[in-house]
């Protein structure tokens, strides 16, 4: 993880960076989220009010103001993906994880959501786990991403 | 050969990570012509081949083009590829295996219309898009392509990738401009236009990925060689993002006027399992929902404008006959209520009494004036919205009113 | 100019104004709703749809400059329900109980509503309802009621350069709320009240202290007394449909005394005061080689701004109480001893234009027995008037009482403190003929009046030119503070005041507050000034008798303990 402070000498004093900054800072932390500390301190560094900073991170989906899971599973639901077996694959996820939309797993270790369109619609079904993007996803395939995931950590 | 590759021709044929591979295969040439004419000559060129916005509304290139050039003082371009229509795919796949045709076509419109500062955006969900961008960037820069004194020809123009963070209407482009700014992406009153006022006040011009990877073709070939190909209305090729319940799913370059039949059957190669087709959506979920005899429809701008739409994209998404029209109606319409910005009433408001009214036919408990009252819903926020998104959400909604009108009435409760 | 016709009527206008200007300008009405004069176009409510021939969407009026040989219906059936379609949607995400809000028969859109002939709702209520935000004692928050003009957030973050307020979320779950979704607060909100002044409904509001006057009034062990702010003379008789502007300070006594307030003072005696102290005050630190420029301190808005935001330029603010603090503590001592009443049985209320004078009269600093506030209750314009209508009052009619005494005696230099620059005014009226110990040949120091955001002017003290500064809002004032704070400010004194137009802008004044009320308010201020018989506080006969049987001298050890206090910083 790196310090907020390398993460804003990285970029221009200007508050055009915003989103650069919170996106490569919560990138960085594995609970993948912005805390109060520190919207504080972009605050001061950009000289903009903290409600923006807040009005930017609940705007877009990607950015949180609560902590998440290590790994961030989000699963596609839009039209391509839903014809083909979508909801399904969802539910396997739920069976798997032991949780539903928007929650996380009691380890910390999995979250998960529903996404919009990955743009992987000539390989739905589609998930995204943190940056990387999984296509083609069947309930077997899903089961050994996890259980790869939960290897990875141990 | 129903195909023709203009914009996708190096797909496969060339390394994205390799200028030099781009430079093999044609690459810069477009760019080094560009600059041995006088930049107005470059927008004449763009406005002969008559080449329309890729991005899904249309609109000829070279007037945006032309308007940015006449502005004074510092201006932006902006490349748009934050592709957050569900169903479409292929600004995604040009970033990812052609990204040096997208510095070109941005550099030569920078030096078409005097912009020494241009963004790359795109959405956040595309991170192998961004890497590759980055590095496309800085391989432009270390060859001269881009940065100060590019080709010698004494113009500047630097380049940057801006990443989304989650937010549809940000394909929009005053939500855009906000978001390059560093705030919400809530949009802004037109007019004035972006090339008047967009990011900090200034000239602005925002493209799509596929428009702007046109330019160097239309450069090299001319814009009237261009023009050859496609529709009197609509020139060129049109990538098409091919997805549903397809065999063949996948992205296609087909001229302007080829059918949507012949997609999804020739390319596509039918419906898996050979089920029927119970409709198709155009564009994306903003597009609207048309029936199977509907399908010999040509891929044409001006045939498209009867939906007020984004039909323009190039998605086709084939959905067959195990789907309810509510299923997908239900999905896009949740779609909208979770990606509108929020500014404007009628959006904000709109959408979730949209969804509740699907519900109730979705579940057999609509009745006449629920109807009634759909219709009337639909059409007020499509007339009244502030921007792009609950001005054309409500077009699959109006278009299955119109296609589909049985399925209603099939649900409601007398 | 522009040729266009408007419902069938031709209509000219100047370029660039927009359809609902042009459109109004020919007394054709287009209701608006998240539309307010001074503040930026938002075109968010979509209500002041019209429709343009040839264009299939219904654009905004608000937004839509005129072309030649546009035609435009603001009528038409497809308008129409469009707009009644808007509302309607508005109101199924708004809390309706209307005749639960304090804003009933005084909101904006129960009043468009009502004007769209909407008596019944299409469309079930979403209305998914959160708590409401009433943990200070200035403003409450109620969510539930907010229609996300946008008008609050723009007050805040572009008037007074706060950005307290912003939309958090999207879609139809945005809300307006401070950072976090927190609670307001005075770690970074200056209770200046302009939010509520321009929000349409009642989703922002002064904390309602009526009651606790009504329950004081009733009471018959209390002694209840009252005191009037310069700028409510001004601006009350608007609360009862009397014309921005009307002067009304006798009938304001009037109608306390016909509410039951045992004696009504005015504030305008400890503005005076305030003149002498803070005028005394300027000219130490000038000798003495004090910390300068010196910056008034009057304006409670002002000093939790600076408290917050530049807790290092806390010395350059005097030391003295405002007004209605002065007047607080000279009734709990003066005035208790010379009517032999307990002091624990005073009980002081305030009419102020102001919602941060609420936060004010609760400040530790503001108790001079250390235990009870100076000033018990502190009401807006607007809650004065509510409890004059909610008496049957008439009004406009009341035959008018001059003040109560021992303060009796005012100057037109205290009731210039309600108009921005007044307060300098004043002072310079003062610190002049001390200094320079001649009369001044032409009283009215004009280069200090109107309503530019940065006011400048120069004065020969004691044969030094000196240079002070008038600032009104608090993105004005971040201008002055930040020369402050950097050491290069040219002058030697300046005013701040927070809201727009100084206290007659104030954010507890009558609805409708906009720059043509304001300009109308300033104007009757300086008419007050105009029609007084004295015009400088030193000439103030009571002052002086004050000063001789109580206070004894300006800055003096009395006058130390009761007139004067200090800030703190609070920053994080």
């Amino acid at each position: 993880m790196m310090l907020l402070k390398e993460i804003l000498s990285k970029y221009p004093q200007d508050p055009e960076y915003l989103i650069e900054i919170l996106l490569d800072y919560q990138t960085s932390k594995k609970t993948h989220y912005i805390s109060a500390e520190d919207v504080s301190r972009i605050s001061q560094h950009l000289d903009i009010p903290e409600s923006q900073i807040c009005s930017v991170i609940s705007f877009y989906t990607l950015l949180s103001m609560e902590p998440k899971g290590r790994y961030v599973v989000q699963i596609c639901h839009d039209v391509p993906c839903f014809v083909n077996d979508a909801a399904n694959i969802y539910e396997v996820l739920v069976e798997l994880l032991g949780i539903s939309e928007g929650e996380t797993t009691p380890d910390n270790l999995f979250t998960l959501e529903i996404t919009e369109c990955l743009g992987c619609c000539n390989e739905s079904p589609a998930m995204r786990v943190n940056n990387q993007v999984y296509t083609n996803l069947t309930p077997a395939k899903v089961e050994k991403i996890i259980s790869d995931l939960r290897g990875e950590v141990k | 050969m129903i195909q023709e590759k203009i914009v996708s021709k190096r797909f496969g044929k060339v390394n994205p990570l390799s200028i030099d591979s781009y430079i093999k295969y044609d690459g810069y040439k477009g760019l080094e012509k560009a600059v041995s004419n006088h930049p107005t000559q470059v927008i004449d060129e763009i406005e002969k081949s008559r080449i329309r916005g890729r991005g899904g509304a249309g609109f000829p290139a070279h007037i945006k083009a032309r308007a940015l050039a006449n502005a004074s003082g510092p201006k932006f371009i902006v490349c748009n590829g934050d592709e957050g229509e569900p169903g479409n795919f292929k600004d995604r796949m040009l970033m990812e295996n052609d990204p040096h045709a997208i510095v070109e076509g941005m550099v030569i419109m920078a030096y078409a219309t005097g912009a020494k500062k241009g963004y790359v955006y795109i959405r956040g969900e595309y991170q192998n898009a961004i890497k590759i961008m980055k590095a496309t960037i800085q391989a432009a820069e270390e060859k001269g392509f881009l940065g100060e004194n590019i080709l010698n020809k004494g113009f500047d123009f630097k380049l940057e990738v801006r990443s989304g963070a989650g937010s549809y209407v940000v394909g929009e482009e005053f939500s855009m401009i906000e978001s390059i700014e560093g705030k919400p992406g809530r949009s802004r009153v037109k007019p004035p236009f972006p090339t008047d006022k967009g990011i900090h006040d200034r000239p602005t011009l925002i493209n799509n990925v596929e428009t702007f990877v046109n330019f160097p073709y239309i450069v090299l070939v001319g814009g009237e060689e261009f023009a050859k190909v496609g529709t009197a209305s609509s020139t060129g090729t049109k990538l098409i993002s091919l997805s549903g319940n397809v065999k063949n799913k996948g992205l296609y370059e087909v001229p302007f006027g080829t059918s949507i039949r012949d997609v999804i059957f020739q390319l596509g190669k039918g419906v898996r399992n050979n089920k029927p087709i119970k409709m198709v959506q155009l564009g994306g979920a903003s597009g609207p929902i048309i029936p199977e005899y509907m399908l010999d429809m040509s891929i044409d701008f001006d045939r498209f404008e009867n939906f007020d739409s984004k039909t323009g994209t190039g998605a086709i998404i084939v959905i067959d006959d195990r789907y309810d029209i509510f299923d997908v109606l239900l999905i896009n319409m949740k779609f909208f209520v979770h990606q509108s910005c929020g500014k404007c009433a009628p959006c904000r408001e709109g959408h979730i009494q949209i969804v509740n009214l699907l519900n109730k036919f979705k579940t057999h408990r609509a009745t006449e004036k629920d109807l009634m009252s759909l219709e009337n819903l639909a059409k007020v926020i499509q007339q009244t919205s502030l921007c792009g998104l609950g001005q054309t959400s409500m077009t699959s909604i109006i278009s299955s009113l119109r296609y589909f009108r049985d399925d209603y009435f099939a649900k409601v409760r007398y | 100019m522009v040729n266009l016709k408007i419902n069938n009527i031709d209509v000219q206008v100047e370029e660039n104004t927009t359809i609902l200007e042009a459109a109004r300008r020919n007394h054709i009405d287009i209701p608006t709703l998240c539309n307010y004069p001074d503040l930026s176009i938002k075109s968010e409510c979509r209500v002041c749809v019209v429709e343009i021939d040839g264009q299939k969407k219904l654009p905004t009026s608000c937004s839509t400059i005129v072309r030649e040989g546009m035609v435009v219906n603001t009528n038409s059936p497809k308008v129409l329900n469009a707009r009644k379609t808007i509302i309607e949607l508005i109101l199924a995400n708004h809390d309706a109980n209307c005749t639960a809000c304090p804003k009933n028969l005084n909101c904006e859109l129960q009043a468009l509503a009502n004007k769209l002939g909407i008596d019944k709702n299409r469309f079930p209520t979403v209305l998914e309802v959160q708590p409401v935000d009433d943990h200070n004692p200035v403003l409450v928050r109620n969510i539930n009621r907010c229609i996300k003009c946008g008008r609050c957030i723009d007050m805040c973050k572009n008037v007074q350069s706060m950005g307290v307020l912003d939309v958090m979320g999207r879609s139809k779950d945005s809300k307006i709320t401070p950072a976090y979704g927190k609670y307001l607060s005075d770690e970074f909100c200056t209770y200046c009240g302009q939010c509520s002044s321009v929000c349409p409904v009642g989703a922002i509001i002064e904390k309602d202290d009526t009651d606790r006057v009504w329950e004081a009034l009733n009471n018959p062990s209390l002694h209840v007394i009252v005191q009037v702010a310069p700028a409510v003379r001004v601006s009350l008789g608007e609360e009862v449909g009397m014309a921005p502007g009307s002067i009304v300070t006798e009938k304001v006594v009037a109608a306390l005394k016909y509410l039951g307030f045992d004696a009504v003072f005015d504030t305008d005696f400890t503005a005076d005061l305030t003149i002498i102290e803070e005028g005394n005050e300027l000219i130490e630190r000038v000798t003495n080689g004090g910390t300068l420029p010196m910056m008034t301190s009057c304006c409670p808005g002002w000093i939790n701004f600076a408290e917050q935001k530049y807790p290092e330029i806390l010395d350059h603010i005097s030391t003295c109480k405002s007004p209605q603090q002065m007047f607080g503590a000279l009734a709990k001592s003066y005035y208790a001893e010379k009517m032999n009443i307990k002091p624990e049985d005073l009980f002081v209320v305030s009419i102020m234009p102001c919602t941060a004078k609420k936060y004010e009269a609760q400040r530790k600093e503001m108790r001079i027995d250390n235990i009870n506030p100076d000033v018990d209750v502190v009401l807006t314009t607007r809650e004065l008037g509510k409890m004059i209508r909610q008496m049957g009052i008439n009004f406009e009619d009341i035959q008018e009482i001059p003040f109560d005494k021992p303060f009796g005696i005012t100057t037109g230099a205290a009731a210039i403190f309600g108009a921005t620059g007044g307060v300098m005014e004043a002072a310079l009226r003062t610190v002049y003929e001390v200094v320079n110990k001649e009369e001044l040949q032409d009283i009215n120091f004009t280069q200090v009046r109107g309503t530019d955001g940065i006011k400048e002017a120069e004065v020969v003290l004691g044969g030094q030119k000196v240079k002070v500064a008038v600032a009104h809002t608090l993105a004005n004032a971040k201008i002055l503070c930040e020369q402050v704070k950097a050491g290069t400010s040219p002058y030697t004194f300046i005013e701040i005041m927070t809201c727009p137009g100084g206290c007659i802008g104030g954010g507890g004044q009558p609805y409708g507050t906009t720059n043509a009320v304001r300009e109308k308010r300033i104007e009757a201020t300086y008419n007050v000034d105009e029609d007084m018989p004295i015009r400088k506080s030193h000439e103030n006969p009571d002052i002086i008798a004050l000063y001789d049987e109580y206070l004894l001298k300006p800055l003096g050890k009395k006058s130390h303990h009761l007139l004067h206090t200090h800030y703190s910083s609070r920053n994080k």
